[in-house]
């Protein structure tokens, strides 16, 4: 396989790892099959033989006092297939999508950019409470999302709205979960962007970083059990890869040979710190091999790399049982939230670099155009079109009610407990008698 | 112009519970080199919150330290510094995360000086927002008040103004015991009056003490952080009818000040509690156990009763307890942003 390859053969560092372990890395598909697990093998036993005989690693002896240099000035290089002006660099790499499926993920891209300017604005106007842009990271969720099945499931971080935006949810719903309206999914309770949607396989989205890690690998190792032939994506910043919960859960999804692809969106930054202050490895993909795990850093700019990456990882995924790693480099053009303002600690020019010249929605946009399936005439329709759609989308979801206050006490757990039932119909008397002192017009009578 | 010399009356300035805080860091900064602060977002871009607005301009990388992303590990970090000698303030970006470093803080920092015979001490504080903000739901809004308070070895306090925020985090940084410091975002933003002396780089409020904010003779109600405001907004309210609340600042939840609460009640006959936190196993729960426990024998006894308020205190609840003259009533109001456990039986109305 073109691709792992890659991987196996240029990471290698600079001294001191035998070849054993290398080739380790080199053979496609060994990893996953327990019986040739080179650690299950039996080790046959001679005091004649001057080989390593301990449990903990398979290498040969060294007579020379070296340490391994972390390889941080040249790196795991970064797959890619079309350059920064949309062409294929290596036609062999081309995906050679139908135009049906690029359009949609042009589309999907696209419409994802102008629903979050008009969200983002919307919070300035303050008319809902809070939002988190995607600009610059669109091209990563589209590319994965479209190499997967509509049933692989999802777990996410924050950031990742273009997964569902690829799976269709209508704007209706993203729109009803920011306003925390009656046809909010989650019935109100959670912040703007915590989408979750049971339907199309994306797990609820829960605030506290990388805890979504350990809980995919546990999915993973469900599914493997059910023989479902589905694979787990989970994703999350680099940032979020510092937490304890990501080392807990690269190293069971290798040792519980879990069928997952571990998706790191590198931005280049966590609110404010930048990946020099986060990390001093090679990034995220370089902790892979740490754990036994494949793993290959792409542009995550370029939808096709990424769409070929994720397509091979969750082949063998699923068919080998055993993790993968994807480490997509990316750029985070937007503030972080709409509590940062991101001009506090980076300049202007750098954001703007990657706006004007090196943005996964132009790039696909230049393939297109190149293709002959598209032209300025169906951008501007489309940039019209899908404003309206938005648009209205917006107004609709601002004019419903909020969800019925007795939902306040739903769902704590399944079944409803006495004490919760007396609160309810407590607070039902209370509005009785003291109603005229609540917004009640807002909410769902 | 005469010289008004040596007479220096220093106005009463408005100072907001960020700059407060603020203000305390930087002097106990400036007053040890072994007093340093990490977290995240903590150093360049002022802090989450702006917390900690120019404090790594005037002091460096040194003394404030942005972190990689993981509580338990910056947690850890930092009481490993206080047993080997620093004295660090480990701020979480909210207390909700400091669940991911629950045991670095109770495990390590709490129990470290007792399980070490006296030998190790943890003089370390643990800060941040905690409890309700706005719209940010569960996972950001617990109130940990209870959970850290139930701990010995710890040390708990609660600021509602700015006087509190500057005083207490002093005396944190200055205690050798563990302190965990629970602040509260949304006052972050509020200005209050500073007295004169709360102006002095020795400004302390001793841990322990709670402060009675406004005096009163029927009822006495209990409260910390944000919600003391709303008693105060109450209090006025049923002023006005001829109720006078007794409205108590806890200020300090472990060690609890059980004796001012307990002389206040004695004067009172009723007591209310009121809280951000969940009601079972909740600080105002222990407030009213102790009581039962303690001076109820020498009050006479009708009946107590916990209380969930589902939405913030307001004066209709305490108006309630105006019908009940001349019976000991104790009620413990928390406010849920969502219900999340079954209280007592319990009914109010």
């Amino acid at each position: 396989m073109a691709v792992a390859i890659a991987a196996g053969r240029v990471w290698r560092p600079n001294r001191g790892l035998s070849q054993a372990a290398v080739l380790l890395l080199w053979r496609p598909g060994a990893r996953g099959l327990a019986r040739s697990h080179p650690h299950r093998q039996q080790q046959q036993f001679s005091s004649l033989d001057d080989k390593p005989q301990f449990p903990g690693a398979s290498a040969e002896f060294i007579d020379k006092l070296e340490f391994i240099q972390p390889n941080v000035i040249s790196g795991i290089p970064i797959y890619r297939v079309m350059d920064r002006q949309g062409q294929i660099i290596n036609p062999s790499e081309d995906p050679h999508l139908p135009k049906e499926k690029v359009l949609k993920l042009y589309k999907s891209m696209t419409l994802l950019n102008t629903m979050d300017r008009i969200l983002y604005e919307s919070q300035r106007q303050g008319r809902i409470s809070f939002y988190m842009t995607n600009y610059g990271e669109e091209g990563t969720h589209v590319g994965s999302a479209a190499a997967l099945d509509n049933t692989d499931l999802v777990f996410g971080q924050y950031r990742e709205a273009g997964v569902l935006m690829y799976r269709d949810y209508p704007l209706e719903l993203f729109m009803a979960q920011c306003y925390g309206n009656i046809s909010d999914l989650g019935k109100g309770r959670q912040m703007p962007v915590h989408y979750g949607c049971k339907e199309r396989h994306f797990v609820t989205i829960s605030s506290p970083l990388a805890t979504q890690i350990p809980q995919a690998v546990g999915a993973a190792y469900a599914a493997k059990r059910a023989n479902a032939n589905r694979v787990v994506i989970c994703y999350f910043g680099e940032g979020a890869a510092s937490e304890g919960d990501a080392h807990a859960g690269f190293n069971f999804a290798a040792t519980l040979e879990c069928p997952i692809i571990f998706f790191c969106r590198n931005n280049g930054y966590a609110i404010s710190t930048p990946t020099s202050e986060q990390y001093r490895g090679d990034g995220i993909a370089a902790r892979g091999p740490g754990y036994g795990i494949m793993s290959i850093r792409v542009d995550g700019n370029d939808v096709f790399a990424v769409y070929n990456a994720t397509k091979e990882a969750r082949r063998r995924a699923v068919a080998e049982n055993q993790p993968f790693l994807i480490e997509a480099m990316t750029y985070r053009i937007g503030h972080h939230s709409t509590s940062d303002d991101s001009s506090a600690y980076r300049s202007v020019d750098e954001v703007n670099y990657w706006d004007k010249q090196d943005h996964p929605i132009s790039r696909l946009r230049h393939y297109l155009l190149s293709q002959g399936w598209w032209d300025e005439e169906q951008e501007k329709a489309w940039r019209k079109q899908s404003r309206k759609k938005v648009m209205e989308a917006f107004e609709q979801a601002e004019r419903k009610p909020k969800p019925n206050p007795n939902l306040l006490f739903s769902d704590v757990y399944q079944e409803m407990p006495a004490q919760l039932r007396k609160q309810q119909e407590s607070l039902a008397r209370h509005l009785q008698t003291y109603g005229e002192h609540y917004p009640l017009e807002h909410f769902d009578k | 112009m005469a010289a008004v010399s040596g007479l220096v009356r220093r106005p009463l300035r408005e100072v907001t519970v960020r700059d407060a805080i603020n203000q305390g860091m930087d002097e106990e900064l400036e007053r040890d080199e072994k007093v340093f602060l990490l977290g995240e977002e903590v150093a360049q871009y002022d802090g989450a919150y702006k917390v900690s607005r120019g404090l790594w301009k005037k002091y460096g990388d040194k003394r404030i330290i942005d972190t990689p992303i993981s509580e338990m590990g910056f947690a850890g970090i930092a009481v490993g510094a206080a047993m080997a000698g620093l004295r660090p303030i480990c701020e979480f970006m909210t207390f909700n995360f400091s669940m991911q470093a629950i045991d670095q803080v109770i495990n390590s920092a709490a129990k470290t000086y007792y399980m070490s015979g006296g030998l190790q001490s943890v003089p370390i504080v643990f800060r941040g927002p905690n409890g309700a903000s706005a719209g940010v739901a569960a996972q950001h809004s617990q109130c940990f008040a209870a959970w850290y308070g139930h701990c010995p070895g710890l040390k708990v306090v609660s600021p509602w103004n700015s006087e509190d925020a500057k005083g207490l985090i002093k005396s944190a940084i200055r205690d050798n015991n563990p302190v965990v410091v629970l602040e509260n975002e949304l006052m972050y933003g509020v200005p209050f009056e500073f007295p004169p002396e709360a102006q002095s780089k020795d400004f302390l409020i001793p841990i322990g003490k709670a402060k009675i904010e406004r005096q009163g003779t029927h009822i006495t109600v209990v409260s910390h952080s944000r919600p003391v405001g709303h008693c105060l907004e109450a209090a006025a309210v049923l002023s006005k009818e001829g109720v006078e609340c007794e409205v108590i600042n806890m200020r300090t939840i472990r060690p609890m000040d059980m004796e001012t609460i307990e002389a206040s009640v004695m004067k009172t006959n009723h007591l209310v509690t009121v809280e951000g936190g969940w009601p079972q196993f909740g600080v105002g729960a222990e407030i009213c156990a102790r009581i039962m426990e303690g001076i109820s024998k020498k009050l006479v006894l009708e009946y107590s009763q916990a209380v969930v308020n589902i939405m913030y205190l307001n004066t209709y609840s305490i108006k309630r307890l105006k019908a009940r003259s001349g019976q000991m009533t104790t009620l413990n109001l928390s406010c849920v942003q969502f219900p999340g456990c079954s209280c007592c039986s319990c009914h109010w109305c």
